[in-house]
């Protein structure tokens, strides 16, 4: 038993019981960080579902829930996609730029594989709120009528393509869907190369 | 008689030195209590910490007795909370002690920091207790968040949806941590489930341990005073400082005035008027969440509304979160931003007081924006008030520097 104190034993080990241990609470963490993540089960609720749109009046919307989100399937009259041309010198991104907001199938105008059925999701790109559906052309000339974010303001038009100067930052978000049957949507499958 | 007395106390004192022996319950007593010393000047402003801890027992206690009969499921959530409203004996009492102590919490906890923004208690030797002090305000605004959540109620549901959704403006990993916290693909019964286990655990846990650090921390240092001197430079021949006086009695027996009154004003509130005209308790609350349909007019509670009247100030999703972020952040820097030689208001210039006026209006105003819609003149206020908010702190290290400060006296007045 030697009085000298070994400093650089002492510091190797206290440096390989601090790696050890840390390696340890890094792995030791993995299952807590990954028991957070959406669950097997909240995963196997994103199953598609079918919209039939035989009782869809034109110019008539309706709301359905897939995988949790809000998802607005809109029937357009002739009038409503005549305005889709005149509105977009005042929007942010016109011509569906973003690739990640919609399937290749809906990067158009129309932002829809059928001009006439827009399906877009229900969530501002904003915060989340819930666009609510105005339609009408008001008085305003820059007003061509689409969904309007009751929280902060954002526009959106009848294709859900962003107006300039709102806090939303992107369009909305188009689900995958299909046309299953002639009268069905699928929300939640990809159409082939339509 | 006085026999018997003697005997009592003779025993009494056998048990205290076994503990003391054993734990150090006289020497803590002494040290946090009968012998901790604060400035004999001590004015209204010096309630709001004590109060503050009376709020925080209220919530802990009456938040035991609500999870007693609260169901953290989205089925069952909203009408568990109707059910303590109306089946539950003096369900409604305990709920509304909790509801309206969530709001009291911020009233007093705003005026706590305020109190140090005015005497400079922020600045050395207590910059630690201030960040301490800081983080604590953090906690307890997600707490008061994942609170808000449980009811189920429409504003519950969205107003969450608002708030998450905010951390998905970070880039790259923005969408990736909003599923985390969310841990599903939308604001769901898996949400609900999280946020009650923050808000019943995980938070008070943090909540109890930051506030004991805090005023351990205090304790070190002592506490400051309205003219913002130490008292610990002129001590008599026992070391004492002489314009301290112990904690208990003097103070404890003048904060107890104080917290009868605070329990007086608190009892108003519970019994006629818990909802505060929907400030306290929002009315869109009263109706079950609905993922399909956003409430027309949505507000969070009235304390985040200066927060929130930032983040709708900015027409830019990511520009409007850093600004909000940045305004809960910056507060934290004041004693190192503050280069004032004195500490308290009282031997400042013109300058100072001038920019802590303009500084209360412009919270004060982004309160109020945040609660009306953001259109027209609104917008640009906020930004008026969001200008004036973030210059009183980014312009400080210069105004603090060139203001004329008064001689402080050695001795309190």
């Amino acid at each position: 038993m030697t009085e000298k104190v070994d400093q650089s034993k002492r510091q190797f080990l206290s440096i390989a019981t601090a790696v050890t241990g840390g390696v340890g609470i890094a792995f030791a963490a993995v299952p807590f960080l990954s028991s957070l993540k959406p669950s097997a089960r909240a995963r196997a609720l994103g199953a598609p579902v079918e919209v039939p749109l035989a009782s869809l009046e034109p110019g008539e919307m309706i709301r359905v829930i897939w995988r949790g989100r809000l998802v607005y399937v809109l029937r357009r009259t002739e009038e409503m996609l005549g305005r889709l041309v005149g509105v977009t010198e005042y929007l942010r991104d016109p011509d569906s730029s973003n690739v990640e907001l919609q399937p290749s199938y809906a990067t158009n105008e129309h932002r829809s594989l059928n001009p006439e059925y827009l399906v877009v999701e229900g969530s501002c790109t904003h915060l989340g709120c819930a666009p609510l559906p105005r339609f009408e052309v008001t008085p305003s000339s820059d007003w061509f009528g689409g969904f309007f974010c009751p929280c902060h303001g954002s526009k959106f038009d009848l294709s859900g393509r962003v107006y300039k100067g709102v806090p939303a930052p992107t369009n909305l978000r188009v689900p995958p869907y299909t046309f299953s049957q002639t009268n069905v949507i699928t929300i939640g499958i990809d159409s082939g190369t339509a | 008689m006085a026999n018997n007395d003697k005997k009592q106390m003779e025993s009494s004192s056998k048990l205290l030195n076994w503990i003391d022996e054993r734990f150090p319950y006289t020497e803590t007593m002494r040290y946090h209590i009968t012998e901790y010393y604060a400035s004999k000047n001590f004015n209204i402003w010096y309630v709001f910490g004590v109060l503050a801890m009376v709020v925080l027992v209220i919530q802990l206690f009456t938040g035991i007795f609500l999870t007693m009969n609260y169901k953290p499921s989205a089925v069952d959530a909203f009408s568990s909370v109707e059910y303590i409203m109306r089946d539950v004996e003096w369900g409604w009492l305990i709920r509304y002690m909790h509801s309206t102590g969530a709001s009291f919490f911020f009233i007093v906890v705003y005026l706590h920091m305020f109190r140090a923004m005015l005497y400079g208690s922020y600045k050395k030797p207590r910059e630690l207790i201030w960040i301490i002090g800081m983080l604590i305000l953090i906690v307890l605004m997600a707490e008061a968040f994942s609170g808000y959540l449980l009811p189920w109620g429409q504003m519950s549901y969205w107003g969450a949806q608002v708030i998450i959704s905010i951390f998905g403006a970070i880039p790259l990993v923005g969408e990736a941590l909003v599923e985390i916290i969310r841990g599903d693909y939308s604001i769901s019964d898996v949400t609900l489930n999280r946020f009650f286990a923050l808000h019943v655990i995980a938070l008070p846990l943090a909540l109890v341990a930051l506030i004991f650090v805090h005023i351990v921390a205090l304790h070190e240092v002592g506490s400051n005073n309205p003219d913002g001197i130490e008292i610990k430079e002129y001590k008599d021949q026992h070391g004492i400082p002489i314009d301290g006086v112990a904690f208990h009695p003097y103070h404890t027996s003048k904060d107890l005035v104080a917290i009868i009154i605070f329990l007086m004003i608190f009892s108003v509130v519970v019994f006629f008027a818990p909802d505060m005209g929907g400030y306290f308790l929002e009315y869109s609350n009263f109706e079950k969440a609905n993922p399909m349909a956003t409430p027309e007019h949505i507000v969070p509670s009235w304390y985040f509304t200066p927060f929130y009247a930032l983040l709708r100030a900015v027409p830019d999703k990511l520009g409007g979160a850093i600004l909000m972020v940045l305004a809960v952040i910056l507060p934290l820097f004041l004693p190192w931003l503050d280069r004032a030689k004195v500490k308290s208001i009282r031997y400042r210039g013109w300058i100072y007081k001038m920019a802590l006026s303009l500084f209360v209006l412009s919270f004060i105003s982004l309160g109020v924006l945040g609660v009306l819609p953001a259109e027209g003149i609104y917008v640009l206020l906020a930004r008026i008030s969001a200008l004036f908010y973030f210059a009183f702190f980014i312009l400080m290290p210069y105004y603090t520097k060139i203001d004329k400060t008064k001689p402080v006296p050695d001795r309190v007045t």
